[in-house]
């Protein structure tokens, strides 16, 4: 997954990048381990420059994936912040580029609640309900937007 | 071109802050 040039120069575009290993930095990895309670590995967080966590990814997954899974955490940095209008941009390209992957529902299920955060305007949610209609009918994200419509 | 993971992460952490730039902080066991 690393090894992956889109996940790179993702990575190398939009975050910082450190590493603990259990074996090389034993004094880092338990100092962190024990403050993020990663009781695994790999785990890969997303934190914000407070040092506040906003995703985790645990586990290892095939390129697409965690490619979809860091761009998840890129936006969900931008939702949390309240940058609604970034963080739908972020949420749609998700789904635009690795349509075929976990996160696609994901993000298409906040890049519905992103704006109606921003507008207060519920026509995002009606929409994107009417969306998992047509694709992720069997996810989680569909259910859960199956309310708006 | 490869990833720059850092193993300074408490001044790595200190950049973040000071760049305002979110920081990826891997946990992995794998070989080095």
């Amino acid at each position: 997954m690393w090894p992956d040039e889109r996940v790179v120069r993702f990575v190398n575009e939009n975050f910082l990048a450190a590493r603990v290993h259990p074996r090389e930095t034993p004094d880092l990895f338990k100092k962190y381990s024990e403050r993020y309670s990663a009781q695994w590995t790999p785990i890969v967080l997303a934190l914000d420059p407070e040092r506040a966590e906003h995703s985790r990814i645990e586990g290892f997954l095939p390129a697409d994936d965690f490619l979809g899974q860091l761009m998840l955490g890129w936006a969900r940095l931008a939702f949390d912040a309240g940058q609604w209008a970034e963080a739908e941009r972020r949420y749609r390209e998700i789904v635009e580029t690795l349509p075929n992957t976990d996160a696609a529902a994901e993000a298409l299920y906040w890049a519905g609640v992103a704006p109606y955060k921003g507008t207060g305007d519920p026509k995002s949610l009606k929409a994107t309900g009417e969306a998992f209609k047509q694709r992720y009918q069997t996810t989680a994200w569909a259910k859960k937007a199956s309310v708006w419509t | 071109m490869p990833i720059t993971f850092r193993s300074d992460v408490d001044q790595v952490l200190k950049d973040a802050k000071t760049q305002q730039k979110p920081v990826l902080l891997d946990f992995n066991a794998a070989p080095m």
